[in-house]
């Protein structure tokens, strides 16, 4: 190549012109310019017309949101998971938290109330499928997703993951019971925070082995979730950690924060967090548009402001 | 450390772009990565770095402005700005906050050169 004009083939036809000037090292050579690809436009740069000695550059304007293609597939599975009957949780908390127990003893205590509810599993972790196999020992059906680098799940694993689920073959029925899927993110406390993988709720875990601070130290994640769940009270006796102090710093972190509290080894407090998912499951679709939430959430408030009014 | 996610993903949107509208290499790039939006500047500025040889982002400028976050307190019923999620409302102190603004992450704009 030629390092001055930058003209790859010096053996191009001659039908054109030959520089004028000699290069440093004494080459002189003629090409072609055309180079075959048709179009000119000297108005794409900067000032949009031709100016002698300018370079050609320009400014796109883009304004793209960097998650945008993410979001995309989230919103193709939220709509899929719809037509599908099936309502999806995100279970996000830190490695150890006890999600897998949490998800093995649900399952069970789901299966003693609703034998015929379908319900599956998708598993995200950077390697193995122990905690697949774990679930697969319940009976329930399980896909591993392992993420390798990756610290999080994203939309376009659980899309082909949710494809290979028998709950895709799930024909749903308006008057049919819905179905549920648990989707057990990567134990991380950071990052699963930003991916929306299409689910109805982030439902944050935080064992009480763990400090009582955590959503303080986490914030993002606990301002994702709509439910935090405190897993292992039954060592609450064992521990300091101070409840009344954790539920107000997630408060603080997100208002609107639900609570539940309990122990998949001893039972306690189970069948509020069975309560909770089949309540929630059971809303016929929880508000997609955010404009019509809104709206809702206007109507609920101006509804509370008049009540107020009215006794005061 | 998902920040690495979060390159691949501005370099997508890069990629499109240049698909889209013909260019070959990108001299500035410029991203809003608001104080809420959940990303560590410098982690996505290294992240970016390692990532543009040999791609349309190779020697590109790149420049991060990190809006405030803004929040709107249910208390003092008006916005108000906060450094961080959990920060206390300046005006009352309290904590009934929901974030408004500074919680988005964006690719703004390119500069771009067609040779």
């Amino acid at each position: 190549m030629c390092v001055v004009c930058g003209c790859s083939n010096p053996d191009a036809p001659t039908a054109a012109h030959t520089h004028a000037h000699d290069h440093e090292t004494g080459h002189a050579h003629s090409h072609d310019h055309a180079h075959a690809h048709g179009d000119l436009d000297f108005g794409a740069n900067a000032a949009r017309v031709s100016v002698p000695g300018m370079s050609a550059e320009r400014a796109i304007k883009l304004e793209a949101d960097v998650l945008g293609a993410n979001d995309r597939i989230a919103r193709a599975n939220r709509a899929h998971f719809e037509a599908h009957g099936v309502a999806a949780y995100n279970l996000v908390s830190s490695p150890g938290s006890g999600k897998t127990t949490l998800l093995v003893a649900t399952i069970e205590a789901l299966r003693r109330r609703d034998p015929t509810l379908p319900l599956a599993v998708i598993e995200g972790d950077q390697q193995t499928s122990n905690d697949a196999d774990r679930i697969r020992a319940t009976g329930a059906p399980a896909i591993q997703v392992n993420t390798g680098k990756g610290c999080h799940l994203d939309a376009p694993m659980v899309a082909a993951a949710f494809d290979r689920l028998p709950l895709h073959e799930h024909v749903h029925h308006h008057d049919a019971s819905r179905s549920l899927l648990f989707i057990e993110n990567v134990g991380n406390l950071v990052c699963p925070a930003l991916w929306d993988l299409g689910e109805r709720a982030k439902v944050a875990i935080l064992s009480v082995t763990e400090g009582e601070d955590k959503p303080l130290k986490y914030p993002d994640m606990f301002a994702a979730a709509r439910l935090m769940v405190l897993t292992k009270t039954d060592l609450l006796p064992h521990l300091d950690f101070d409840v009344a102090r954790c539920i107000e710093y997630a408060r603080r972190i997100n208002p609107g924060i639900e609570v539940l509290l309990l122990s998949a080894r001893s039972g306690q407090g189970l069948d509020a967090w069975l309560d909770w998912l089949l309540a929630d499951a059971a809303c016929d679709a929880a508000p997609r548009d955010e404009t019509a939430a809104l709206k809702a959430r206007i109507a609920e408030l101006e509804a509370r402001l008049a009540e107020r009014e009215a006794a005061a | 450390m998902h920040e690495m996610s979060l390159a691949g993903g501005i370099l997508r949107v890069v990629e499109d772009a240049a698909a889209r509208e013909h260019f070959r290499r990108v001299s500035r790039l410029s991203l809003e990565a608001g104080a809420l939006a959940g990303v560590e500047v410098h982690a996505l500025r290294f992240a970016l770095e390692s990532m543009a040889p040999g791609t349309v982002l190779d020697g590109a400028a790149i420049e991060i402005d990190e809006p405030a976050g803004r929040a709107w307190c249910m208390v003092c019923a008006e916005t108000v700005s906060i450094g961080a999620r959990g920060d206390a409302c300046p005006r009352c102190g309290g904590w009934q906050l929901t974030p408004t603004g500074g919680t988005e992450l964006k690719v703004r704009e390119l500069i771009v050169h067609d040779d």
